[in-house]
């Protein structure tokens, strides 16, 4: 015992040695460009806040940890709860299973509504008419836009996946593609292949579909290389989340090819290689408005007894283009990662 | 034994020099059975067949740069794989290497970011970090006593949470910000990140650093004093400390190692795709282990060498853009991976028995 002490403060000793040399430099090296420095100072979108009583709202996304998209519809969800004096809780999981326990954890919390996402319906089935048993009104956001009525949803945002790939398709035809391949970074995933279905159904050049990595991206950048060596006719990169857009345009530039890039999905950076002309348009679903209309609709429920869509339709957050003419507009809130 | 007795008659060698004849348990066995025993040779095979087969089945293999592709991506596996492999020959696991290099480059992104340092700093802190994330491993390892599986399993867990929530905590969003106006960028790009020309065709440099760190480690396992202890500590822990190894100390530093490692390939992500999303890097750990067994490294420790993993990984790396490349029904994709991998592991195991029979 007696020995080990000795010989680990003696270990120490160089550990407090690097760690103060460290902070000496830290103060000397500095960049002169770039960094936190030069951002812009933003403020988030608030107007105020309601007066009415304290509500409680529980989200309950397939969010997977860390993905830029759900994010922003978080963020969305956030500024609506502020606004309305609602005590937002949010929790995700991308196991439907799991998914449909937190909402059973919501529903026995007592919360006086839910929000959710359907990226498998039948899972969520049970626990949707348990919530209605607790006369819970539940809203929809983002995916199982042709399933929210058939659970008794009250109302749905979102984007029908499959119009925004056909309308990608269109806009496709428009700037003359003629071959086009669809980067899948997650197999298996519904919305994310009935994107490309929708690509391929109004695309009147080939669609070819392209599965990668996507939690290891060295593996999607060369994968996507590859296929554009394989294939020297494709002259367009569909991808379908703006990090996979942002890889491509680099996988293009290693395999020589003058194939361009198009993506779904909007992030900070992606507006950026917008405008330098790096990709040529995204689609944008507008998470923010996704997260923060379910939210807001819970609140006009509950104060005002509204519905948007009055029941029957669903409301469309997307597709929204944005290209070289309005990433200007879109870039500024972008910037805050609120786009 | 029968063969030596029989042999005898056959050569008519005169009985007097039988003493001085070899018995069997020390007969040279022939060159060629000798070195299919190596454990990287069946792997050897066992690639080389996976590249003819795509070269016949995927005709734009053939040019120089198609073959660049492959090895870019078996080199960000194979640079891993590498102290992956060293660490399972001492004996031991790290569950949390794919996370970590996820770690190091969100480190000395926010770092250098946040405080609007030259990101140079963030380089070097972060790989401050990721050598004390390994030594922390193998301190937790070796003073416990508990299986490093159970241990690194933790450490997965734990920085798997804490890059999410740290990056959301420190940006505000889950993806960190964009470094690559920043001062040092370029020069930091050009090591890590950068592509050299040869004859025509771009090779990108973790090529390089791949086949040099796998030339370098098989001579530390072959030829220093060093090597012995990782081939010790991983045959028989307490037989190798009864004669002077020390097991404590080759074990922490095997687990830095690999914190290197996974330094050196965050760089490398973080200089070539300037922004680093906090979710990656779950499951590549199983990639690096996959490529270091397939390289012949036994999972019980002991055994296995440096250079079977360099073929594990391009194995792993050649099937992987193959099937691109030869333009196969990509909803196949995995099944074809995995069909692949496991006759390549077939291979490797068949050349292994054969050569070693008797």
């Amino acid at each position: 015992m007696d020995r080990s002490s000795h010989s680990r403060s003696r270990r120490l000793a160089p550990v407090v040695a690097v760690a103060a040399a460290a902070a000496l430099t830290l103060a000397g090296c500095s960049s002169s460009s770039g960094g936190k420095k030069a951002e812009e100072g933003g403020s988030d979108a608030s107007a105020g806040k309601a007066n009415t009583p304290r509500m409680t709202v529980a989200l309950v996304t397939h969010q997977s940890p860390g993905d830029t998209f759900w994010d922003i519809v978080r963020k969305g969800a956030e500024a609506a709860a502020a606004k309305d004096n609602i005590k937002l809780i949010y929790s995700s999981d991308p196991n439907a299973g799991n998914q449909a326990n937190l909402v059973q954890n919501a529903v026995d919390q007592k919360v006086d509504g839910i929000a959710i996402t359907l990226a498998k319906p039948d899972a969520m089935k049970d626990v949707v008419s348990k919530a209605g048993a607790a006369k819970i009104p539940v809203v929809g956001l983002n995916s199982g836009v042709s399933d929210w009525k058939k659970l008794g949803l009250l109302e749905f945002f979102g984007q029908d996946e499959g119009v925004a790939g056909e309308a990608f398709g269109k806009k496709l035809n428009e700037v003359g593609a003629k071959k086009a391949v669809c980067v899948i970074q997650e197999q298996g995933n519904i919305g994310l292949t009935q994107r490309c279905d929708g690509v391929k159904k109004t695309f009147s050049g080939t669609t070819e579909t392209l599965y990668v990595n996507g939690t290891d991206m060295p593996s999607v950048k060369s994968t996507i290389t590859a296929k554009l060596k394989q294939d020297s006719a494709i002259d367009y990169v569909v991808t379908l989340g703006a990090p996979y857009a942002l890889t491509a345009v680099q996988s293009a530039g290693d395999a020589g090819s003058k194939a361009k890039v198009a993506t779904f999905d909007l992030n900070n950076q992606l507006t950026s290689a917008i405008k330098k002309g790096d990709i040529q348009f995204a689609v944008d679903q507008q998470p923010y408005l996704q997260g923060y209309l379910a939210i807001d609709s819970l609140w006009l429920y509950k104060n005002n007894g509204n519905y948007s869509g009055g029941g029957e339709q669903p409301v469309l957050t997307g597709p929204a283009f944005v290209d070289k003419s309005n990433v200007d507009q879109v870039a500024q809130f972008a910037a805050k990662g609120t786009r | 034994m029968s063969m030596t007795q029989q042999a005898e008659p056959a050569v008519g060698r005169p009985p007097a020099s039988g003493p001085r004849a070899t018995d069997g348990r020390t007969t040279r066995r022939p060159l060629v059975l000798r070195l299919l025993a190596r454990p990287e040779v069946g792997v050897f095979l066992g690639a080389v067949a996976v590249l003819i087969f795509f070269l016949i089945a995927a005709p734009s293999l053939r040019q120089g740069s198609s073959m660049a592709t492959v090895l870019y991506q078996s080199s960000t596996i194979g640079i891993m794989a590498l102290p992956v492999a060293l660490l399972m020959i001492g004996g031991e696991f790290d569950l949390s290497s794919g996370v970590a290099v996820i770690s190091s480059a969100l480190t000395a992104s926010m770092l250098s970011y946040q405080l609007t340092l030259n990101v140079w700093m963030g380089v070097i802190v972060a790989l401050i970090v990721s050598l004390a994330v390994g030594a922390f491993n193998g301190w937790m390892v070796v003073k416990t006593g508990l299986p490093s599986f159970l241990v690194t399993l933790g450490t997965f867990l734990i920085l798997q949470g804490a890059n999410l929530a740290v990056t959301k905590l420190v940006t505000g969003n889950v993806a960190t910000d964009d470094i690559s106006n920043m001062d040092g960028f370029d020069q930091a790009k050009k090591i890590f990140a950068s592509s050299v020309d040869i004859g025509g065709v771009e090779v990108k440099i973790t090529v390089f650093y791949w086949l040099a760190f796998a030339a370098i480690a098989t001579w530390v396992l072959l030829r220093t004093k060093y090597g012995n202890w990782i081939f010790a500590v991983g045959g028989n822990k307490e037989s190798a400390r009864a004669v002077g190894v020390p097991v404590n100390f080759t074990k922490i530093t095997l687990f830095m190692l690999v914190g290197f490692g996974a330094w050196f390939i965050g760089m490398h992500n973080l200089f070539s795709f300037n922004t680093v999303q906090s979710g990656e890097g779950v499951g590549q750990e199983l990639i690096y282990i996959a490529a270091a067994v397939i390289g012949g490294c036994l999972l019980t420790g002991g055994s296995g060498s440096a250079i079977g993993p360099v073929f594990g990984a391009f194995m792993f790396g050649m099937v992987n853009q193959g099937i691109v490349f030869a333009g196969w029904n990509p909803d196949w994709f995995k099944a074809f991976l995995g069909v692949m991998l496991l006759g390549a592991v077939l291979i490797n195991l068949w050349v292994q028995r054969t050569a070693t029979r008797r």
